[in-house]
């Protein structure tokens, strides 16, 4: 085995290394998801509180105090088939975007490919959404709506990829940017809660049926996702037209994202 | 053989002078490019400047320098922390750095569940923890706390698990950074030991540390850094030498750096070492500078080893009898001679107190001199003394001989 350090001219994604270390990504998801439950008396059940006092919280709001009109099937239904997505998104891009900050002290000392820890934070966003996973079934069971079972195999999946991808882009991006410019630590929890309205998580998308607005809608990943794990009980048909330039964009985030992060991962020592 | 380890022409270049914080707020970029302009040009920093050595497999070198010669730096670079700024570095072999151990450790997971965290963030795969699990929990000594989170755990009992981990590593290259500076005498005996029996198995170790006679013990080869640029690299004796002796080989002149305005201060020393041993004497020329009426003083010298281990104390005139005369401008020169015992051959230190009496110190300049002893302290031996010999050769004599 023999290799060489010297200043890195050409970009390349380090995929080789990645693949060794792989293990890390695993060891670093589960070190955040113990720190997080730690000393929680009700520990992992928090995973499932939370989106279900969301979704109640909602209801109420959104539902019987606005008469939001939610397509046709219970607002809880489709709060959660939202916010489930929206999750995923939200709680991905905060951990990854600050990932990199909060880990200074061990990329101060060790080396090792920096693209696991914002990876690895995604993969704990992950893992409440498999806990909200199960509300979400316990919901559907309990309406009773008639659902589209084999749509849900075929969309959630899907619609999870486009999530990732998204936060994936976008999360790198912006804990490359956090090592050196920390003002996005205090615009980020400010832009997801802007995010939050801009996405059709309270609110049907068919509101935007015309105009620019509903081209940005189309061209948005996270809306795109939310509808695609949506139509599963809407029955509305799937515009796989705007899910594939939902898709196109996701993609154009990662790779820029990526590409951000690791031309400027190596000076991340001297700056965190 | 080829090298294991080849440093070829490393050099790192920081920006100084340019931001204040390492990293910049948005504001200061958005706003007022014009500002921007008007800043002073950036000075650069030479962390290391055009650095290159060759480290053979199984040998342990010692990286040695002042405080910002540049050591951690190289260590970064060498474990990819950091990338050079030009030169490259080419290795035949895994590196793990130990800069700094416990890196990664988490105050609120118990001892299992860090020991598991910290050796995969070292390198380790989980099927290579699990087959040192045990002895490193051995190693460690904190077997009863396993499963009680770290943050209850003296911080003594954080260092020797976090050690215990990092020597259980098994890369081809170990580079460790300071890794005595804490803990216990017990525990820094064992954790030599444990560096030890991991250069003789074959591993190549470099090591950086201020502890000088570690570094003697575990290192056969050594580079001495001196503000980024390499001024030395061989044996390892002649490294700590230079070590010792900032830089120069013996230094026998020395010279306040700047006027102090104490009323009297050692303004300068010099020492020669006359005749021949065992009648070698140190002659000492003091000279004080006065500024003010001072308390009638004596002087007392400090003799020391290389390393700084105090070896003897001389006071010429046991009682004060250097006096004040007139203000402003005064110059004292007292010279002094020590007649030195039988020491074996070496680099020695010297420090000059003056006071006025016992608890009475005016000034007081440790290890600023250098002198070499050259004679043999015993007559027909030319051979040299080992380091286990000490310092000074006793006379003896055979009072009674009996062969039956």
């Amino acid at each position: 085995m023999e290799y060489i350090i010297e200043r890195q001219h050409k970009f390349s994604l380090g995929l080789k290394e990645l693949i060794r270390y792989r293990e890390l990504f695993y060891f670093f998801a589960w070190r955040d998801i113990k720190v997080k439950y730690k000393q929680a008396a009700l520990g992992f059940l928090w995973a499932i509180l939370q989106p279900l006092a969301m979704m109640m919280i909602f209801t109420l709001i959104f539902s019987r105090g606005l008469r939001v009109s939610s397509e046709g099937i219970p607002y809880p239904i489709f709060a959660l088939s939202g916010l489930i997505i929206w999750n995923i998104f939200s709680n991905g891009l905060l951990n990854s975007a600050n990932s990199m900050v909060a880990n200074a002290n061990i990329i101060k000392k060790i080396y090792f490919p920096r693209l696991i820890i914002p990876m690895s934070s995604i993969l704990t966003a992950l893992f409440d959404f498999c806990f909200s996973l199960l509300i979400y079934i316990a919901v559907l069971i309990f309406y009773n709506h008639n659902t589209d079972w084999l749509r849900v195999l075929y969309c959630l999946p899907v619609s999870i990829v486009l999530t990732v991808m998204t936060t994936l882009g976008l999360g790198t991006f912006l804990a490359a940017l956090n090592v050196k410019y920390r003002d996005f630590q205090y615009v980020l929890p400010f832009m997801i809660q802007f995010l939050l309205f801009v996405n059709p998580v309270l609110y049907s998308s068919k509101i935007f049926e015309n105009g620019w607005l509903a081209w940005v809608m189309r061209l948005n990943p996270i809306a795109n996702a939310i509808n695609l794990s949506r139509s599963a009980f809407t029955g509305n048909a799937i515009d796989w037209m705007s899910v594939g330039l939902g898709f196109l964009v996701a993609l154009c985030f990662l790779l820029a994202g990526v590409y951000t992060f690791r031309k400027t991962e190596a000076y991340f020592a001297d700056l965190a | 053989m080829k090298s294991i380890l080849e440093v070829q022409h490393i050099s790192k270049e920081f920006f100084i002078g340019g931001e204040k914080e390492p990293y910049m707020a948005l504001r200061d970029v958005l706003s007022n490019p014009i500002k921007r302009l008007k800043q002073p040009p950036k000075q650069i920093f030479k962390a290391l400047d055009d650095v290159s050595f060759q480290v053979m497999p199984g040998e342990s070198l010692a990286v040695v320098g002042k405080n910002g010669a540049g050591k951690s730096t190289l260590l970064k670079i060498l474990s990819g922390i950091t990338p050079p700024s030009s030169g490259k570095i080419i290795c035949r072999g895994r590196i793990a750095s130990l800069l700094e151990v416990g890196t990664g450790f988490h105050q609120e997971l118990t001892g299992r569940e860090n020991i598991y965290m910290n050796g995969s963030i070292l390198g380790m795969r989980k099927a290579e923890i699990d087959k040192h699990f045990d002895a490193i929990v051995d190693f460690s000594g904190v077997d009863r706390f396993l499963d009680t989170p770290l943050k209850r755990y003296s911080s003594g009992m954080q260092l020797r698990l976090a050690f215990a981990v990092a020597a259980h590593l098994e890369p081809e290259i170990l580079v460790i950074d300071e890794v005595l500076a804490v803990g216990d005498a017990d525990f820094q005996k064992k954790c030599l030991g444990k560096m030890d029996e991991v250069s003789k198995s074959g591993r190549t170790i470099l090591f950086v540390s201020h502890n000088m006679p570690a570094v003697q013990n575990l290192c056969s080869k050594g580079v001495f850094l001196e503000k980024g640029k390499m001024k030395f690299s061989g044996k390892v004796e002649e490294v700590i030498n230079l070590y010792m002796n900032n830089v120069d080989a013996s230094r026998n002149t020395w010279e306040v750096n700047a006027e102090k305005s104490s009323n009297v201060y050692i303004g300068k020393v010099e020492t020669e070492v006359i005749g021949t041993q065992p009648k070698q004497k140190l002659r000492i020329n003091t000279v004080l500078n006065v500024n003010d009426e001072f308390p009638a003083s004596y002087l007392a010298f400090y003799i020391g080893s290389i390393d700084a281990v105090p070896l003897m104390e001389a006071i010429p005139r046991y009682e004060p009898f250097i006096n004040f005369g007139r203000k402003g401008n005064q110059a004292i020169s007292v010279v002094s001679e020590i007649l030195l015992p039988p020491m074996i051959q070496g680099l020695y230190t010297l420090g000059v107190w003056l006071g006025s009496g016992h608890t009475n110190t005016l000034d007081w300049q440790k290890e600023i001199l250098t002198f070499e002893i050259t004679d043999s302290p015993m007559e027909g031996r030319t051979i040299d003394f080992p380091r286990h010999a000490g310092f000074i050769a006793a006379e003896a004599a055979v009072t009674n001989y009996s062969n039956t």
